[in-house]
């Protein structure tokens, strides 16, 4: 196909903004990890912005890695995420494999029931007291209970499993298959797709969040790692972590244990989702259309 | 009745899949609609949801009243209508600039690297602007070399503070909303595009003929959305980014029912806060679509 002129031109300054688009993205995430793996000394004398490490240690990883808050924070989110997205799993694949079925009585009241909690909520005060009520207030059940299932997410599942072909539900039936049965064996194997975006949403959002924590949980013990972070990048608190520096080195090798702590709470997730791309886009696609 | 019975006896096992999610809703959805009533009471743990006396409206007259009503509502408000007016069409304008580029590993590429700030929490972003918008931190470094900037504490400065909400929200989020766009794009019919062709229409007109009028039902519905949660901003963001200094810009509905019900337990007062929120966004939400359904004919329900 020919372009004329102007088309030609638009084509050329429109990969310019895309690429600097990109860069944009990309290039703090770029400059924290270079910072992380540079020179404190270097690092503060630095000015603007970095194109490669100062130096190169891996010292701030070290202390992170020894930090005892940080690796019990780690290990809690770990927990979080894991457990937290099998009960979000567990539960929304058979809600909404029931909700995917044809024939069932209840299934409109019910999906109205679902749908209406995304656009009228109790709120958070009368959320935390519920939460509190129900001696749940610095468990761990308290981030994973009260956000056991998304409906965002459900809607987006039962969409995925209506479109499995109702007749091999049927042969499955004629096999002697119960429900369970079809939708372990016949409906999930089917739907893998949609699983695997499921298992990205339900845990980034675990790997991620911190509010629930700070308001549920008192315990030091039980905090996940983004909140250990939140003292640290935000807080500015990264005096626990220097006991064993001496005084003169504190601010500079500070300033590169932030960048070490961003570097491993975030680098996790960044390997997983370009993987699942080509799933997300449909996911979103789905929710977007019914929700 | 019979119908009834009958349903529940051959769908007897698909009920008992369905009943912990109902149960989850009833519980942690419904419950809190429930307990919204402490808002006209004067909530005591002891006592509980049901037990508590009542107060009648005195604390949603105590929030109309009060001396910081006008500001939180003013903040919350512009928030919303200015991440409305450009970080919507943010995602729009980014979804068309990819659905004009041809080589698939570029623009693959680019969708990659633009999704991946979604990824990143929220801790780690706002962290990170803290680092770089410091007094002596990388942006103030760039300005003063530059342009001979006076170094400015951004994240202190009242002033900045919409902008820098916006800014990032942008940065974070672009990449991700352009996919339901794209998504648009891509389902309309391409016959379209070559009735235009032969018509002699140009790229943009194109663009302005098919793509955009093919994408107004997934903008109109987001838009609705959007109306619905206009009293909703980031809360969780904007504690994270805020401090007193800045509470003249920042401090909106869903921060200030934070610091009432939770940090000062005033519990009662801050549900009413909350319900009036719930409330008029409920409302919004359905003057939004009923009036979408009768122009458009584009609607939620």
């Amino acid at each position: 196909m020919k372009l004329t002129a102007g088309e030609r031109a638009f084509q050329t300054v429109n990969i310019v903004v895309l690429v600097l688009l990109s860069l944009a993205a990309l290039y703090p995430l770029v400059f924290v990890l270079f910072a992380s793996f540079s020179d404190p000394g270097l690092l503060v004398q630095n000015r603007g912005l970095l194109l490669l490490p100062k130096g190169f240690t891996t010292e701030a990883y070290k202390m992170v890695f020894m930090n005892p808050s940080i690796g019990t924070a780690y290990l809690n989110t770990l927990f979080y995420v894991f457990a937290g997205t099998a009960v979000n799993i567990a539960l929304s694949s058979m809600a909404a494999y029931g909700l995917s079925r044809r024939d069932v009585f209840w299934k409109n009241a019910i999906m109205f029931m679902i749908v209406f909690t995304m656009f009228f909520d109790g709120g958070i005060i009368p959320s935390y007291l519920l939460v509190g009520n129900l001696g749940l207030l610095d468990s761990r059940w308290a981030l994973i209970i009260p956000g056991a299932i998304s409906a965002f997410n459900l809607i987006i599942m039962r969409t995925a499993f209506q479109a499995v072909p109702v007749e091999l539900e049927e042969s499955a039936r004629l096999d002697g298959a119960g429900d369970f049965r079809i939708c372990w064996s016949v409906v999930f194997p089917l739907s893998l797709p949609v699983i695997a975006v499921m298992l990205l949403f339900y845990g980034v959002s675990h790997w991620n969040s911190w509010f629930s924590a700070m308001i549920y949980l008192q315990d030091r013990a039980l905090f996940p790692l983004q909140l250990i972070l939140r003292e640290i990048l935000i807080s500015n608190d990264t005096g626990s972590m220097l006991t064993s520096v001496s005084s003169g080195d504190q601010m500079p090798i500070g300033q590169t244990i932030k960048y070490a702590t961003i570097i491993i709470a975030t680098i996790p997730i960044l390997c997983v989702y370009p993987f699942l791309q080509k799933y997300f886009v449909k996911g979103v696609m789905i929710g977007a259309i019914k929700g | 009745m019979q119908r009834i019975v009958k349903d529940f006896r051959r769908n007897k096992l698909i009920y008992l899949m369905l009943s912990p999610a109902v149960l989850y809703f009833l519980i942690f959805h419904y419950g809190p609609m429930y307990g919204m009533q402490i808002a006209f009471k004067d909530y005591s743990i002891h006592l509980g949801f049901t037990g508590s006396p009542w107060a009648g409206l005195e604390h949603f007259k105590e929030f109309f009243n009060n001396f910081y009503f006008f500001r939180i509502m003013r903040n919350t408000i512009l928030l919303s209508v200015y991440s409305l007016l450009f970080a919507f069409p943010a995602g729009i304008i980014l979804a068309l600039l990819l659905n004009e580029i041809r080589s698939t590993w570029f623009k693959r590429s680019v969708q990659t690297i633009t999704y991946m700030p979604h990824f990143i929490s929220l801790v780690v972003v706002v962290g990170i602007m803290f680092d770089f918008l410091a007094r002596d931190g990388l942006i103030n470094q760039l300005l003063s070399a530059l342009f001979g900037f006076e170094p400015v504490s951004f994240m202190r400065e009242a002033d900045w503070f919409r902008f820098l909400y916006i800014g990032s929200g942008i940065w974070q989020n672009i990449g991700w909303s352009s996919i339901i766009f794209l998504a648009a794009i891509a389902t309309i019919d391409p016959s379209l595009y070559e009735a235009a062709k032969i018509d002699g229409a140009s790229r943009w007109r194109q663009t302005w003929n098919v793509t955009l009028p093919g994408m107004a039902p997934t903008i109109i519905i987001l838009l609705i959305l959007n109306i619905g949660q206009l009293l909703t901003v980031g809360n969780e963001k904007i504690l994270l980014m805020y401090n007193p200094i800045t509470y003249e810009t920042a401090d909106v509905i869903g921060t200030y029912t934070y610091r009432k019900g939770i940090l000062e337990t005033d519990y009662s007062y801050a549900a009413a806060v909350g319900m009036f929120n719930a409330v008029i966004s409920f409302s919004l939400l359905i003057i939004a679509n009923s009036i979408s359904r009768k122009v458009s004919e584009t609607k939620l329900w």
